[in-house]
């Protein structure tokens, strides 16, 4: 448990810095907007409206959709802090510009044209009588949207900005319910806690001694300061807190960001990984809980420097070729490419495959004869399928779709955490599954087979970025990692059905291999 | 001094005020009546240019008002409106202290007049200056208003229906105040009102305004004895039955 709480402080600290930094931008973008649309109500009808639009996209696909923004804008890094608060910004954004606009036009006509009689210039109006008066209801205002950022900053991990989400995401991904909860209750916790600041603010700003809000603004300042201070403190006996990796001098590296998508095999990996590289003395920080394609793109930018990638999804979704490619050419033309356009080196497949693969009960296998997609397809019209979020987009699912003809009576999209229950419970008939995955073996299901080949070969293997690509102690340290498939399905299988940790799967792993030893090596 | 010349302003095809001329000269207090919609509060507007007038020209002291910022002008004019707006969020202290502090008037000054006005209004500074308007009664927040009108020693004051949210007993005692710091300050002063009484009662002269023009302009004694037309010849005979209903009252008891 105390393993548990001690990443709390630093992902507090970066959620906060999160939630302040967008609250702030939203709030200095806002004002101004707001008073002057306060006096011009098309504009006012506009902002409102187009803040309204922003409010509407999920916080997620905001979130995701601020990494290709960014990406092709080439001004900011598409990784990490700047999406995060791009987004977290414009989601705060409605409800100030709303309550702003709201309190300047409920403001006494009778006190602005005593202001104006008397011989105050707009600005004057303004600054000494519209916003002191419509002060309560901006602060109701900018207290909503705080409770907003600090649920959606949850979200930010994705993108590979460390928030609570990392709790969150890893705690639902790898069926950790306590770590779901630590994570849910601290951003709870934190929203009750800057909620409480802001509603006294809120009440002093309304009463008559404005001098009451120093006190609120103290409480704001201290809560900062000891949510700034706790990680250095904790930071002695704990993980070291993620930061951006350390540009050191060329060629040498000391500090390695590894990078991991959010399910239990990539959790694995990730601590792996970690173990391999500490045992070598390079020192580690890691982005988990990465979007698909935010990982390849972090990669390629420098933001991460390795992490395990699957050759079909680079192959079909990077590359863009098609499937019934061999598995030997997939590899070899993907290394050679890796390295021509990206120069990322990729040190070989791992040892397993983790396939997109169609699952179904053993009861309704038995029932329905189903051995192959092709089985499959005669039936399918009765039948019901559940995939992950990306599966129904991605261009296996059409290979697979026109190859057999598959058309189902309804199609459902869940969260890979769920999938395997919801097949269980027969929810749903058919599932995509991952052949790696150890809830196959464990929940007793039926793998189909994929005789035209349109599914492509995923062979797992660490690709390392242009930093990493040619230091020689972090290749020597990761590039004789072997693992093969029955020994990740165990792995998985440890964490999602035993409650283990992704780093005691991982020790598992790591006991049945040779050691290398690479600290001595020359970089 | 206060000349307005043959000012026009029209709103769409509202005419408010059709071409009136009018005099308000040192020293005196002129009453404008007429019913709501007559022009006389936008007649009243356009003295410090919170309305500008579409033709004719507005002088102050001999001077075009529109020479120089309107901002400047109106900090040299009182103004009283009926429903006050004094900031609820500032103590009496800072709504009186307001025009001087928008002057940069040295601090020590600006205290010292707040004292010295809000006696003049009848609220002793002790008692009332850190007071907010909602611990005050109505007829005191007018008081605050008139003090904060007059706080930067204005050249001219423009009242518009200043007592007419008073209930009649406040309203008697505060017109005869009114009148008397009109004339200890030796004020220009201008004047809206719907009540002809009061204008009558309270005025040196009277202005009668209908439908956006000026139908007669005199003291209240040859308004009285000699209305320029039928209509004003009405108001003020609904005026004179008023006060012979209430003798026939007094005689019946």
């Amino acid at each position: 448990m105390n393993d548990l709480l001690r990443g709390v402080p630093p992902l507090l600290a970066s959620h906060l810095e999160l939630v302040v930094v967008a609250l702030v931008v939203a709030f200095a973008v806002s004002l101004p907007l707001a008073i002057a649309a306060s006096s011009r109500p098309r504009l006012a009808f506009a902002v409102v409206t187009g803040a309204g639009v922003v409010q509407t996209i999920p916080g997620l696909a905001l979130l995701a959709l601020m990494v290709p923004i960014l990406a092709k804008s080439g001004v900011l890094s598409p990784f990490g802090f700047p999406p995060a608060v791009i987004a977290l910004t414009l989601y705060a954004m409605l409800p100030i510009l709303r309550n702003a606009v709201t309190g300047i036009r409920g403001v006494d006509p009778a006190a602005t044209e005593a202001a104006r009689g008397m011989g105050m210039s707009p600005w004057q109006v303004t600054r000494l009588v519209e916003l002191p008066l419509a002060a309560p209801v901006i602060a109701a205002g900018v207290r909503t949207a705080t409770v907003w950022t600090v649920g959606a900053a949850t979200l930010a991990t994705p993108v590979g900005q460390p928030s609570l989400g990392n709790y969150i995401f890893a705690g639902l991904q790898t069926r950790n319910f306590a770590m779901l909860l630590v994570g849910v209750a601290a951003a709870a916790g934190l929203a009750l806690v800057l909620d409480a600041i802001l509603a006294g603010l809120e009440r002093a700003l309304s009463g008559r001694k404005r001098s009451r809000t120093f006190v609120p603004v103290a409480a704001f300042a201290l809560v900062v300061a000891i949510v700034a201070i706790l990680p250095r403190v904790t930071a002695a006996s704990g993980s070291a807190r993620a930061s951006a990796p350390a540009r050191a001098s060329q060629g040498e590296l000391t500090r390695v960001r590894l990078g991991g998508k959010p399910f239990t095999e990539q959790y694995v990996l990730v601590a792996l990984m970690r173990a391999r590289l500490e045992a070598a003395s390079v020192q580690v920080d890691v982005a988990q809980s990465l979007g698909s394609t935010v990982a390849f793109d972090a990669l390629v930018h420098g933001d991460i420097d390795a992490y395990v990638e699957y050759s079909g999804t680079l192959w079909t979704n990077a590359m863009k070729r098609p499937a019934g490619v061999p598995r030997w050419r997939v590899l070899a033309e993907l290394d050679a490419w890796l390295a021509r356009e990206h120069g990322v080196r990729s040190l070989g497949s791992l040892g397993f495959e983790n396939a997109y693969a169609l699952a179904v009960r053993r009861a309704t296998a038995d029932k329905l004869g189903l051995h192959t997609l092709a089985d499959l397809a005669r039936v399918a019209p009765t039948l019901s399928m559940g995939a992950d979020y990306e599966f129904f987009g991605r261009a296996e699912w059409s290979a697979v779709e026109r190859a057999y003809g598959l058309r189902f009576a309804r199609k459902t999209s869940f969260d890979p955490a769920l999938l395997y229950e919801a097949v269980v419970r027969g929810e749903v008939d058919v599932i995509s599954a991952f052949s790696s995955d150890g809830r196959i073996a464990a929940d007793d299901l039926v793998v189909l087979d994929d005789p035209a080949g349109a599914l492509p070969a995923y062979d797992a293997m660490i690709v390392l970025g242009p930093r990493a690509a040619n230091d020689r102690r972090v290749a020597c340290a990761l590039g004789d990692l072997h693992v093969p498939v029955e020994r990740m399905r165990r792995a998985n299988a440890m964490v999602d059905r035993d409650h283990a940790t992704p780093a005691e799967a991982a020790a598992w792993l790591l006991a049945g291999m040779p050691a290398a030893d690479c600290s001595t090596l020359q970089r | 001094m206060i000349e307005l010349r043959a000012v026009s302003k029209r709103y769409g095809d509202f005419h408010a005020v059709k071409d009136v001329t009018l005099e308000v000269a040192r020293g005196e207090l002129l009453a404008i009546v007429g019913a709501s919609g007559s022009g006389k509060t936008t007649l009243l507007k356009m003295v410090n240019r919170l309305v500008e007038p579409d033709a004719g020209e507005v002088r102050l002291d001999g001077k075009d008002v529109r020479e120089g910022p309107a901002v400047d002008l109106r900090r040299t004019i009182g103004y009283v409106i009926q429903h006050v707006g004094l900031l609820p969020h500032l103590t009496v202290e800072d709504n009186v202290a307001m025009v001087p502090r928008l002057l940069a008037w040295p601090e020590e000054r600006t205290r010292a007049r707040v004292v010295e006005l809000l006696e003049l209004v009848g609220l002793p500074a002790a008692t009332y200056r850190d007071r907010f308007p909602d611990e005050l009664s109505g007829g005191q927040r007018q008081r605050v208003g008139l003090a904060r009108a007059l706080a930067a020693k204005p050249r001219a004051l423009l009242l518009d229906e200043p007592l007419g949210a008073l209930d009649p007993i406040i309203r008697a005692t505060l017109q005869r105040e009114l009148r008397k710091i009109h004339d200890d300050l030796a004020l220009t002063t201008m004047m809206v009102t719907h009540d002809l009484i009061e204008a009558l009662t309270l005025a040196d002269r009277v202005a009668v305004m209908l439908h956006g023009e000026l139908r007669q302009v005199a003291t209240p004694h040859e308004l009285v004895t000699s209305p320029a037309d039928d209509w004003v010849a009405e108001l003020v005979e609904m005026a004179r039955r008023q006060g012979a209903s209430l003798r026939a009252l007094e005689e019946r008891a």
